[in-house]
């Protein structure tokens, strides 16, 4: 019944999910709690005789028009300009947000030097070797997670188990607590370092494992007629096929990596969490360092994303027609 | 191992078995096939053909028996094994070309890598094997970009370029679209033309009336008739294979 309805009267039931959507954003913002105290300063006649709730009730009302007008107007853009004018109005809300702290941009402006040349460097530092060397763990540990010797097998899946069970955070700890106490002193970022390849690569093993796997029996037998080595079939023919596979959860894996170093700043390594909470403590000026810190972070991580797009494309281009 | 006796075979099989699990897959294969003999192996699914050939090449370990290639016993010995898939070329029934490489690369990957081959004199050998299979101009594109029977084309001149003594083909015409059937067989009959030692597991009967020396018939793991193809096509001796000819042959 419904649907026949729906179905010979369109346009009005497309007027009516409209009308419906706005009252339900409207309802939305109301319970959220939206504040109308600005609905005074703009519209002087409300003033004098509106009780709160019915300031609130129009500031429901006009915000959910304005995002009524506003999907309206985007719906007229190209695809291209969607993105680009999406992307320009949440940053703006973000902005709008940041300012609504009342921040000291003074302050930000005096320490961030040291934050990049200190903070980003160390942070990066730690990244790239970590990511580094997580990779080769990865390719080793896949290698022989799909070994047919048990002692392999054994080892690889013991260290995944293992590294993957425990929280990153108590891994920093027991080796750079830890390892001191049977006879090897460890600096803190040689530690961090350690406890995010292993990590990580105990996750990046499991993706790599995946990606080997994807790859259809087929091309090693094709590469073994053709009198290829085992070693010669993994690096030639099967794992530039699994890259195609690999690469996605293991860009995320990077960003992610990238913001877990913040972890190591708790055995007092001088990287960008670090220094965001020290420099903030001095003053009390918190909450400027910790919001350039997330803007740090998240600008590096953007590289991230664009560099992962590159290799994306790379490993991809076999597949166009 | 006296030389002279194994000059004259090009494959020798003798009491061949291999099970998977409980499933006896070869039972008992006896086979000699000499330098530039073309086989075609047919039978049933499920029958051993492939899993036959397989074993020549060592992508499938026999299990008892004895396996002898171009003079040299297969083994555990992995030398020896790979000495023999050097000699050994193998056509698959889905190409099993790599997708990542160019048609080029996928020609020279072996030669260069294995046959320690310098990277120019590969080209020339693959561009002329690719000019044999009638699909050089294709050289710099990849594999997806390729019809079936083109693709199928490249790989018998992709296993070429190693040069082999011997070709396998198993079943290298049942994943192709009907009309890309006829430009594989070609291609397969000028190879046999040139003198190739060949075995095809095929259902392509006229390919084996017009190239085979000899039709193997196979059915649960044995060998149940051996016969030229005049004779197995038209006066099949076993109960098996007749019932089989006349499902296949309409």
């Amino acid at each position: 019944m419904i649907a026949t309805l729906i179905l010979s009267y369109p346009k009005m039931v497309n007027r009516i999910v409209v009308v419906v959507g706005i009252v339900v954003v409207a309802m939305l913002l109301y319970f959220m709690g939206v504040s109308g105290a600005w609905v005074g300063d703009v519209f002087p006649a409300l003033q004098a005789e509106a009780s709160p709730q019915m300031a609130r009730i129009i500031t429901a009302i006009i915000i959910a028009l304005l995002i009524a007008v506003n999907w309206k107007l985007l719906g007229m853009l190209p695809r291209t300009y969607q993105i680009g004018a999406v992307w320009a109005e949440l940053f703006a809300l973000l902005l709008l947000f940041f300012y609504s702290f009342d921040l000291s941009f003074t302050f930000i402006a005096k320490k961030i030097g040291f934050l990049i040349t200190q903070g980003v460097v160390t942070t990066l530092y730690i990244s790239v070797v970590s990511i580094a060397i997580a990779t080769v763990i990865a390719l080793v540990g896949a290698i022989a997670k799909l070994s047919k010797n048990g002692v392999i097998y054994g080892l690889a899946s013991f260290y995944t188990s293992l590294f993957r069970g425990l929280p990153l955070l108590m891994q920093i700890y027991i080796i750079y607590l830890g390892l001191p106490q049977v006879g090897y002193v460890i600096g803190a970022i040689p530690a961090g370092i350690l406890a995010l390849s292993l990590c990580y690569g105990a996750y990046m093993t499991e993706i790599f494992r995946a990606g080997i796997e994807s790859i259809p029996k087929g091309q090693t037998e094709g590469a073994t007629a053709l009198g290829l080595r085992p070693n010669h079939t993994m690096f030639l023919v099967i794992l530039p096929q699994a890259m195609r596979v690999i690469i996605p959860p293991t860009g995320n894996q990077f960003i992610a990596m990238l913001k877990d170093s913040s972890l190591v700043s708790v055995v007092g390594v001088w990287e960008i969490m670090y220094l965001a909470r020290t420099l903030g403590q001095k003053e009390f000026r918190h909450i400027e360092m910790l919001i350039t810190a997330s803007m740090i972070y998240w600008l590096l991580s953007i590289g991230l994303e664009i560099i992962q797009a590159r290799i994306e494309q790379h490993f991809g281009r076999s597949l166009k027609r | 191992m006296s030389k002279a006796a194994h000059l004259a075979t090009g494959i020798e099989m003798e009491g061949v078995h291999k099970w998977f699990g409980s499933f006896h897959a070869l039972d008992d294969i006896n086979l000699a096939i000499r330098p530039r003999e073309r086989v075609v192996i047919c039978g049933p699914s499920g029958s051993g053909k492939s899993t036959l050939i397989r074993c020549i090449n060592r992508l499938e370990t026999h299990e008892q028996g004895r396996i002898v290639v171009d003079g040299i016993e297969l083994t555990h010995d992995e030398r020896r094994i790979d000495k023999i898939r050097r000699e050994v070329g193998m056509v698959f029934q889905h190409f099993n070309l790599f997708p990542h490489l160019t048609i080029l690369e996928n020609l020279i990957l072996a030669p260069v890598w294995i046959r320690k081959m310098p990277k120019k004199h590969a080209v020339e050998v693959a561009m002329h094997f690719l000019e044999r299979v009638r699909i050089s101009e294709q050289a710099s594109k990849y594999p997806v970009q390729l019809s079936g029977g083109q693709q199928q084309r490249v790989a018998i001149a992709r296993a070429l370029c190693m040069r082999p003594k011997v070709m396998l083909f198993d079943e290298p015409t049942s994943a192709l679209d009907p009309e890309m059937v006829k430009e594989v067989l070609d291609t397969m009959v000028s190879l046999a033309d040139d003198g190739m030692t060949m075995l095809c597991v095929t259902h392509e009967m006229g390919f084996a009336r017009q190239v085979a020396d000899r039709v193997i018939f196979m059915d649960r793991g044995r060998v149940l008739e051996e016969a030229k193809p005049a004779d197995f096509f038209d006066n099949p001796k076993n109960e098996r294979s007749r019932l089989f000819l006349s499902q296949i042959l309409h």
